[in-house]
């Protein structure tokens, strides 16, 4: 494994160039907008990811298996058919007269695209294993049901949103395949950070590339200590 | 009870803006003039000859991981080692790591100059294979962990105990604890091994007819504003990510109820 992952790193750090390569204006560019674009979707993905995992889990309705299969299709499928679907729908050709390609609302939907499944697929096994005696005791005693929402049930389902969202949000910070039709790639517009890296490295730039993907590789690494911390902080009770 | 629907509603229709309207929208499109059109489309040579770097990308990268994830699931299970810790969090690190930038690092090590640079690994298929394996490496290992963690040691030591010999238990007690979780560990590795973009893309120097996967096909033909080429191919990707979650779900409920 040393040689597969940790050669290749080594090298990346060994040759990245000095912070001057990270400090122009459009590495800067690219780094804050891909971290505003990547917040913003980990925010969203904190709602609707919760609420399609309480759908599946305390709805019943006809076509449920098929929605609970539908939800892993973005693991499956390429990032680039994804982009190219994202396109095909609402790109310039668009049959429903959406056209966000080339905009920063195309990047928001091609990283909502790809990270839909983290949230869910962290609360639902969560959901599925919370015993509905506890709200039960909680209404009986009078609480609304936002109260029970609020006071029974989030507590126990937050260590999953907050590490669903976390992987959310380490994914849509690296996210290229989708990203790369349909965002235009417009220099201080809308080219996130690794379709920066990629065109340095087109430029024969490989150590400004190695100097923004450090960047990159530090906030990987940091999402990951941090999810590794919310495992122990939700298994703390069990122990 | 009307707040229920409302929640159903809202949900179903997040799922059926993002997801399931543009995925069938591309199958509809693809297929408007017919099958032939799209059937040519996918037989054209490149095409072919990309489909066919795809699957060889797959045959080697997929056993490799799969042995490699039983392997370093074991490690890191039963085994007390120093930089324990380390080791977990870097297998994991390809799963949150941008494609791209691993696709640089591998081009920064084999490439000119680099420490193990001049052996014809870039922009051939060694490159495209490592860059595979590197992005696919933590499925396996993530699946099988939790299980070996849950059987615990006592099956293993009774197997000891009664004179079986360390492969003789592995193959008889732990296997078949094991399966269903690196079949499935070895389904998601498949679906990301055939879907590589970022990596692959930098690592291979994308020749048409030579070191062009499926999914750098679909980008070339895109760019070359051959629409129907760059639909066709990426309709077939699609239907071997359906065939995928088919899989997916029919050995999820395996490793539940297990």
């Amino acid at each position: 494994m040393s040689v597969i992952v940790l050669l290749p790193l080594a090298a990346l750090s060994a040759r990245a160039e000095g912070f001057d390569a990270v400090t122009s204006s459009q590495s800067v560019a690219a780094l804050k907008l891909t971290i505003a674009a990547s917040l913003v979707v980990a925010v969203i993905n904190a709602f609707a990811g919760t609420a399609i995992a309480w759908t599946l889990v305390r709805d019943r309705f006809f076509g449920q298996s098929f929605v609970n299969a539908l939800v892993d299709l973005p693991f499956a499928l390429p990032t680039i058919v994804a982009g190219l679907t994202l396109l095909a729908l609402y790109g310039p050709k668009s049959p429903a007269g959406v056209n966000v390609a080339f905009t920063r609302w195309a990047i928001l939907l091609a990283l909502l695209f790809v990270t839909l499944p983290f949230v869910v697929r962290t609360v639902q096994p969560v959901l599925l294993e919370l015993d509905t005696e506890m709200e039960d005791a909680a209404a009986s005693l009078g609480a609304s049901r936002f109260a029970t929402f609020r006071r029974v049930i989030l507590p126990n389902i937050l260590p999953a949103i907050l590490s669903g969202v976390a992987l959310a949000f380490a994914r849509a910070v690296g996210e290229f395949g989708a990203v790369v039709l349909i965002s235009g790639n417009l220099p201080f517009k809308t080219e996130v950070v690794s379709v920066y890296v990629f065109g340095r490295i087109e430029s024969g730039d490989p150590g400004g590339a190695a100097a923004a993907s450090l960047v990159i590789l530090a906030i990987s690494f940091g999402v990951l200590i941090a999810i590794g911390g919310l495992r122990r902080l939700a298994t703390r009770h069990d122990r | 009870m009307i707040g229920k629907y409302v929640l159903r509603f809202t949900a179903l229709s997040y799922l059926a803006v993002l997801l399931a309207a543009p995925v069938g929208y591309v199958f509809w499109r693809t297929f408007r003039h017919g099958f032939w059109p799209a059937w040519h489309a996918v037989t054209a040579p490149d095409a072919v000859h990309a489909l066919k770097v795809t699957l060889i990308l797959v045959a080697i990268s997929v056993p490799a991981n799969t042995i490699f994830g039983i392997l370093a699931a074991l490690a890191i299970v039963r085994y007390r080692f120093p930089g324990a810790g380390i080791f977990n969090a870097v297998v994991d690190l390809p799963l949150a790591l941008s494609p791209v930038v691993v696709g640089l690092a591998l081009l920064l090590l084999y490439g000119r100059g680099g420490w193990l640079g001049g052996h014809n690994i870039l922009f051939a298929t060694p490159g495209m294979v490592l860059a595979t394996m590197f992005v696919s490496l933590p499925f396996v290992v993530r699946e099988v962990v939790p299980v070996l963690r849950e059987i615990g040691t006592e099956q293993e030591q009774a197997a000891a105990t009664l004179g079986a010999n360390a492969v003789q238990t592995f193959l008889r007690v732990t296997w078949p604890a094991i399966r269903w979780a690196t079949a499935y560990g070895v389904v998601l590795t498949t679906a990301r091994a055939l879907g590589e973009f970022g990596a692959v893309s930098v690592v291979s120097g994308r020749i048409a007819g030579q070191t062009e996967s499926l999914t750098l096909y679909v980008q070339d033909r895109y760019q070359a504003f051959d629409e129907t080429g760059a639909y066709a191919a990426a309709v077939v990707l699609a239907l071997i990510a359906v065939t995928t979650l088919i899989l997916m779900t029919a050995l999820k409920p395996k490793e539940e109820t297990r």
